[in-house]
């Protein structure tokens, strides 16, 4: 041990002197898991995702004297969370698929924060696309292989029926197009791509082609995917690290789980 | 007539909530055929099977023959008071609380003549009819009233205790969402409800009606979802003082039975609303309810489910659905057990197919929302414990008692048709 502690400086003992510092910081883009926080809806014939409850088992009373604790229940895409490749139909063969089999390294990578907030503010459905997407590069530089791609649109900052956004013709949120999200996967050869809606595809998405494109193209080539995201504000357009580590449940299709990124301060 | 019942006056916070007594609920197991009959409005009496004699009060051999076959019939409830006294005092600390109390005898057109309690508008030969009716202890009495109804009947002081009128009284509505909430609320305003709550689940999530419900006079809506535990503690925390009755009519219906699906996904959901959610609901609300049943004129006095008839015998074609309406019907008498203490009645209303986006495709007839809202409010009024709506639920309830057997195999064979 004395080894250790004598050992020169090393990037892990630098980055805990910084988190010690202040000088990475540490931002929760994780919503609270709350019973009444929306879910994605279907059409009612079809299964729904469980929405988050929680029930006492004791609280230091005559259930358990010296003791406070809950049982919960909830989908696996519950609240702000991670859609592992077997979430859809073409990413349902791949191997290590599942949130127990995706090797843990995947869940920790640089993210890059494609900020459009404008657009979203302007219009519900506004789309990401590859003119969205070039005109961010030419800013920051070309997305590096294996980042998380974050879309910023402060639709978390929206509450109770804005949030969804639902009308007879079903909920209106922004999302990617097809074509953008191909150019993340195909060309940039992104990690995984996340949202502050409830899905990685538009409100609309199923009326794009193929019907949802971020779940198809995303989880087909075995790419994450990350949904109600929040504070994204917080973080700069490059050079944060993500950490997205999802429960580890067996053949789990995704999970709720809490996301957090490290952010250097700016100089 | 009767002199009109007013708004009652806020509550005077320094009083005590009156404690909820009851008068004597002690009864011969024969006795108890009178309070079957109250649970559903009938005015029924012992009939000799061997002499015709009809009984009263009831025994277990026949006044006239001593056979021991008496079945319990309808019977014709039209006599004439005969005679009539006031109680003044009693040992019993109910009818003390509520001196003077009229009590009388009704010669019975169909023979006997029986002692009741009589309403403020009869008199001494007038022609009379007779209810039966649940007292506070939740047993059959007879309640004579005048043979044609006379003005504001309902607000008769002794009446009022044995019924449930919604007339200033203030109404929990639990779930916005089902269909038949708009003609529930409607229904009850009609009824001068003094105030209607209606929970909202998922107020993030639109439904068809909401605009209408949130456009009515006189409502408030709340959020509550009977699958959240927290949801139904924190919506009890501030109304449960003031919920004088609860209409339940939170409900999940999925078509299919066992084969019809690999998972148990809607059966939990099932569950989770017909069962656990009346179970939240009476576990917060209950208490509450049963600690106000004799607080003044807008007591805490009806628990109201809305349940399927398939509580009763399950009908395969929504099988699972059937099956939590079993266990919501064997929790209701669960709940109506220990609400009898305060003297809060429990009234399940019972439906067959409901005309509604989940029995679409099912041929009529199927009950309607403002047939539920009637049946409801006639239920309340009649202080009833059992209403069946519409020809379907009559008709199973009919031949359940005949043979749950027999309904069984019916309905195995009746599958597809949904009733």
């Amino acid at each position: 041990m004395s080894d250790q502690t004598a050992a020169p400086s090393s990037t892990l003992s630098d980055l805990a002197l910084s988190l010690a510092s202040g000088a990475i910081q540490v931002v929760d883009l994780t919503h609270t898991l709350d019973p009444d926080f929306p879910v994605i809806v279907l059409p009612p014939e079809f299964g729904q995702c469980a929405r988050f409850r929680i029930e006492e088992i004791s609280a230091y009373d005559h259930r358990g004297p010296a003791w406070k604790w809950h049982n919960f229940t909830c989908g696996e895409h519950t609240g702000t969370h991670f859609d592992a490749p077997a979430h859809w139909i073409s990413g349902r063969d791949l191997p290590n698929n599942s949130v127990d089999s995706i090797p843990v390294e995947q869940f920790v990578g640089p993210v890059c924060v494609i900020d459009c907030t404008e657009g979203a503010a302007a219009d519900d459905d506004f789309e990401l696309t590859p003119q969205v997407i070039i005109a961010w590069e030419r800013q920051h530089g070309e997305i590096p292989a294996g980042s998380w791609v974050l879309m910023r649109t402060d639709w978390s900052a929206r509450r109770g029926a804005a949030y969804l956004n639902m009308r007879e013709d079903g909920p209106h949120s922004p999302g990617p197009t097809p074509d953008a999200i191909r150019l993340l996967v195909d060309e940039r050869q992104i990690r995984g791509f996340g949202t502050e809606t409830v899905g990685t595809d538009a409100g609309q998405g199923v009326h794009y082609t193929p019907p949802f494109p971020a779940h198809f193209y995303l989880h087909g080539a075995g790419r994450l995917g990350l949904q109600c995201l929040n504070n994204l504000s917080q973080l700069p357009p490059t050079g944060a690290i993500l950490i997205a580590t999802p429960l580890k449940i067996k053949q789990g299709t995704g999970s709720p789980l809490r996301v957090i990124a490290l952010v250097q301060e700016e100089r | 007539m009767t002199d009109p019942l007013t708004q009652p006056p806020k509550k005077n916070p320094q009083i005590r909530t009156r404690v909820p007594t009851r008068p004597s609920h002690f009864r011969s197991r024969a006795a108890l055929g009178i309070a079957a009959a109250a649970a559903e409005g009938r005015f029924m009496l012992q009939v000799c099977a061997d002499c015709g004699v009809v009984q009263y009060p009831p025994r277990d051999a026949c006044c006239g023959c001593l056979s021991v076959e008496l079945p319990w019939q309808d019977v014709s409830s039209t006599g004439r008071l005969i005679a009539e006294t006031t109680v003044r005092t009693s040992t019993n600390t109910y009818f003390r609380e509520r001196t003077p109390w009229r009590v009388g005898t009704v010669r019975l057109a169909i023979g006997p003549s029986v002692i009741c309690h009589i309403h403020g508008d009869l008199a001494v030969d007038d022609e009379a009819r007779i209810v039966s009716l649940l007292d506070k202890s939740g047993q059959g009495v007879l309640f004579a009233v005048p043979a044609n109804a006379t003005a504001n009947m309902e607000d008769d002081p002794q009446m009022r205790e044995m019924t449930c009128d919604p007339k200033f009284r203030r109404v929990l509505i639990t779930d916005a969402r089902n269909e038949n909430t708009p003609a529930l609320a409607k229904a009850l305003a009609d009824a001068q409800a003094s105030m209607i709550f209606i929970g909202e689940a998922e107020s993030w999530r639109p439904y068809p009606g909401q605009q209408a419900i949130h456009a009515m006079a006189n409502i408030e809506v709340l959020p509550l979802d009977v699958t959240d535990t927290r949801s139904v503690a924190e919506l009890c925390g501030e109304i449960g003082g003031k919920t004088d009755i609860l209409i339940n009519n939170a409900r999940f219906v999925r078509p299919g039975g066992i084969t019809g699906r690999d998972d148990v996904v809607f059966a939990r959901e099932e569950m989770e609303v017909n069962y656990f959610g009346l179970l939240r609901l009476a576990q917060a609300f209950g208490p509450a309810m049963r600690g106000r049943g004799a607080d003044g004129d807008n007591s805490a006095v009806a628990w109201v489910n809305m349940m399927s008839v398939h509580a009763w015998s399950n009908s395969p074609d929504y099988g699972l659905f059937s099956a939590s309406s079993a266990a919501a019907l064997s929790l209701s008498q669960n709940l109506r057990a220990e609400l009898w203490g305060g003297g809060v009645r429990v009234l399940n209303v019972f439906t067959g197919p409901t005309e509604d986006e989940w029995h679409q495709p099912l041929p009529p007839p199927k009950v309607t929302p403002e047939a539920i809202a009637r049946s409801m409010i006639t239920g309340l009024r009649g202080g009833l414990e059992d209403v069946f709506v519409g020809d379907v639920a009559k008709d199973l309830i009919e031949r359940w008692r005949v043979s749950p057997k027999i309904l069984e195999r019916e309905m195995i064979e009746t599958m597809g048709t949904g009733s």
